[in-house]
């Protein structure tokens, strides 16, 4: 199943290092990261998704506990939660292609972000999920450039994740 | 009291007085020092010679100039292995830095406390493929519980006290401090402080096991019929050996060791079943098959002991107590996890075995136990090891009875340290340790070349103690170069080389699994001759080829004679000798080959 975990790490050179280090040495697989530094200037935070049964979750997340620069660890996926990833797609938009492209980025709140005669750029927010569908709604599209952010998430309520 | 970071450093008053300016390179030294370092075990080279000059204008801590850094790294290891204490090496960049991995990983993988300072090449030169550059952070990264780059010359002091903290605690392991050479310029200084404490946020070791989890483990040991005591290196590590004999007795509960484990429980007690796994005993191997309850300890389910994890202990609840939770649940899944310090866990689960016995008297059921004993002694007569082998007179000297001897000339109260390969089976086996941190090997590595360095470690630890490292030539020969230093530091090792003149071990698969074709396993007609080798190097040599020979020579290698000096008795045993028991491939624990004939003992029991 796939899970988001997500992470407070001292914000110190070399620690991302050991977080995608681990992924490698023990064959855990990382589907997408992100990081940056919070609010509070000596920690970053890292969104990870990874896939694996509730064992292998287990492993991960008592193995990410180890490296001493880890400070905290929850999985978002075992509760209610709010995941969203950005991305920008760079779209052919000429001919008949140009208003359909206007009118699909239209259904899922996409931005046109730039323009050229030839181009859309479209900017969409949400759960991969809706990104992964937006993709497939394009279809026959020509899909010149895609970029995407990885997942962040945050949990749902009043349950924060902080030191 | 000062934040960085989120570690809380404290000061004690007298230190804030007497806070001085010193370089980088005397810093170090002097947070060595501080932290209660005996020794240094290092080579020099041009990334460390600020360090090595800081070493030479001091007294308090000795360095040992070894003649390879893999050796380094495992004096420290044998040293803190022995003595419970970490182990310190002193390296310089590049290959300094590359030729201590091994000895790193080594460390890592028994969980052996370890510092180790590599010299750098300077920060500005750091990313350019300066001369002796090697990324020491990044090789190093998966086999060190943590490492440090130093950035500026005032960190020194809180890196190294951090450093020492984090080996020492939780799951120890080694920890790499990397030192670019302009941290530790001479001309540059900053006020030193050594912090009296550290505690860092993001590392919070386990302690005290989960309350309730330990008295649902009471309740179901005292109402196991079949127990088994399984106790590993963490019992070693954690000194909770006295804690678990004790209660191992209370209970009358059989125990058995891992390799890491041995001495842990007194080798020679009637409860100990000895070694299990791979290579382990008949009883042990039996018993955990047939186990109802199995309480883990300080142990890691390792692949070498649970043979097909899919038919291990099919009718046990496990109960699996380990300071590193991440051992729990990694390879077998436990019905009582308790993830805590294995001494305070013991500790406590001696009181909550007590409380639960006087609320329910009737259990634990001696009649099953006594019957289950009964099973055990059955296995352990059918087909234990023999403990009470001789030389033969005229027959090839077996390797097992060169291990039976030394116990005997040493009275069992030997430092052994091993190699990797059958006579390290064979130590484990039959020199039946009495106590902890006696039993001294590469478990998890398995590296060949440990033993000699590692019985340095040891003696320096210990210079009145009697040290015997049981080697193969094979193995021996990865870091004899260290005999010029047993010479220089006068270290009265003595070397029991079971010269099978062949990679035994390696040997042995062949046999078994490859028709006995000996594909690179053989040098017979190229072995050196030990004795006058080691007598170039300033020692003591002994050739035994006769069985009779075997018990003299060793008593006179342990003789009062040559107490001072550097024996090496090499003993050359029979070529054919395999290890048994050995696993089945693929099997369960109770699927093991006891005999040269290929004839797979099945459960009968
Ligand atoms: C550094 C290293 N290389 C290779 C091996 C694989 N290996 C395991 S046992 C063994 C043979 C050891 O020979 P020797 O030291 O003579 O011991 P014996 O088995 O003959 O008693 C080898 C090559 C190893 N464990 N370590
Ligand atoms: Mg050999």
């Amino acid at each position: 199943m796939r899970h988001i975990i997500a992470l407070l790490l001292e914000n110190e050179a070399g620690a991302l290092s050991r977080v995608v280090g681990l992924f490698s040495q023990r064959n855990y697989n990382i589907e997408s990261l992100t990081v940056a530094p919070t609010e509070d200037a000596t920690l970053s935070r890292v969104t990870l998704i990874t896939v694996g049964d509730d064992s292998k979750i287990d492993q991960i997340i008592k193995h990410l506990y180890k490296l001493v620069e880890v400070v905290k660890v929850v999985d978002l996926s075992e509760s209610e939660h709010v995941e969203r990833e950005l991305m920008l797609i760079k779209l052919r938009a000429e001919g008949s292609a140009r208003d359909e492209v206007k009118r699909t980025a239209d259904i899922f709140r996409g931005q046109i972000v730039d323009v050229t005669a030839a181009t859309y750029t479209v900017q969409l927010v949400g759960p991969s999920a809706k990104l992964d569908a937006f993709i497939r709604a394009i279809g026959k599209t020509t899909i010149l450039e895609v970029v995407r952010s990885g997942v962040s998430g945050i949990s749902r309520g009043e349950k924060v994740l902080c030191v | 009291m000062t934040l960085v970071c989120g570690v809380g450093i404290t000061l004690s008053d007298r230190a804030r007085e007497m806070a001085e300016h010193l370089s980088g390179g005397d810093m170090l030294i002097r947070a060595l020092q501080d932290a209660g370092v005996e020794y240094v075990f290092g080579y020099p080279g041009g990334a460390a010679l600020h360090i090595y000059d800081a070493i030479f204008r001091q007294q308090k801590v000795e360095h040992i100039l070894v003649r390879h850094e893999q050796a380094a790294t495992h004096m420290a290891d044998g040293y803190a292995r022995a003595t419970g204490k970490p182990g310190v090496v002193l390296v310089t960049s590049g290959p300094g830095a590359t030729n201590a991995i091994t000895g790193i990983a080594t460390a890592y993988m028994d969980s052996i406390p370890m510092i180790v300072i590599s010299g750098q090449v300077p920060a500005s030169l750091i990313g350019t493929d300066a001369f002796q550059e090697t990324d020491m952070v990044g090789i190093s990264r998966p086999i060190v519980k943590h490492s440090f780059i130093v950035r500026h010359c005032s960190e020194i002091p809180e890196i190294v006290a951090k450093a020492f903290y984090i080996a020492t605690t939780g799951r120890p392991g080694p920890v790499v401090i990397d030192v670019p050479k302009n941290t530790t310029d001479p001309l540059i200084t900053a006020e030193y402080r050594y912090p009296t404490s550290v505690s860092l946020r993001s590392y919070t070791p386990e302690t005290r096991g989960d309350a309730q989890q330990i008295r649902k483990a009471a309740a179901a040991m005292i109402e196991a019929r079949r127990p088994v005591i399984y106790a590993g290196g963490g019992v070693i590590l954690g000194n909770a050996s006295d804690a678990l004999t004790r209660f191992a007795r209370q209970l009358n509960f059989p125990v058995t060791n891992t390799l890491m484990g041995l001495g842990a429980f007194p080798g020679e007690d009637r409860q100990c079943l000895g070694m299990l796994g791979m290579h382990g005993t008949y009883e042990a191997n039996m018993a955990m098959h047939h186990a109802d309850l199995i309480l883990a300890i300080g142990a890691r389910f390792d692949d070498r002991v649970t043979n097909d994890p899919r038919k291990f202990c099919p009718d046990a609840t496990i109960i699996h107590v380990d300071v590193d939770p991440a051992s729990i649940a990694k390879i077998i899944s436990a019905h009582i996890p308790i993830a805590g310090d294995v001494a305070l866990v013991l500790e406590e689960l001696e009181v909550q075995v007590a409380a639960e016995r006087a609320r329910r008297p009737a259990l634990p059921d001696a009649e099953a136990l006594a019957e289950w004993w009964d099973r055990i002694d059955a296995w352990r007569a059918a087909h234990g090891l023999r403990h009470d082998l001789r030389p033969e007179p005229g027959r090839p000297i077996r390797p097992q009875t060169a291990v039976q001897a030394l116990h005997r000339v040493t009275g069992g109260e030997a430092y052994v340290t091993s190699d990797v390969g059958q006579h390290q089976m064979f130590a484990a086996q039959y020199y039946r340790f009495p106590a902890p941190r006696r039993w001294i090997n590469s478990g998890g590595l398995g590296t060949m070349g440990f033993g000699l360095p590692a019985a340095m470690g040891v003696q320096f630890g210990f210079p009145d103690a009697v040290v015997a490292c049981v080697t193969g030539e094979g193995s021996f020969m990865m870091n004899m170069q260290e005999l010029s230093t047993c010479l220089q530091y006068g270290l009265p090792i003595k070397i029991i080389n079971l010269n099978n003149q062949a990679l035994g071990m390696v040997k042995q698969w062949q046999d078994m699994q490859y028709s006995g074709r000996h594909s690179q396993s053989s040098y017979s007609d190229s072995l050196p001759d030990f004795k006058t080798l080691v007598e170039a190097f300033g020692h003591v040599g002994i050739r035994v080829e006769q069985a009779e020979d075997l018990e003299p020579a060793l008593e006179e290698a342990f003789s009062d004679k040559y107490r001072r000096r550097l024996v090496f008795v090499d003993i050359w045993v029979d070529r054919e000798e395999h290890v048994y028991p050995m696993a089945v491939r693929g099997g369960a624990m109770c699927d093991m080959i006891l005999a040269r004939s290929p004839v797979g003992i099945e459960d009968n029991y």
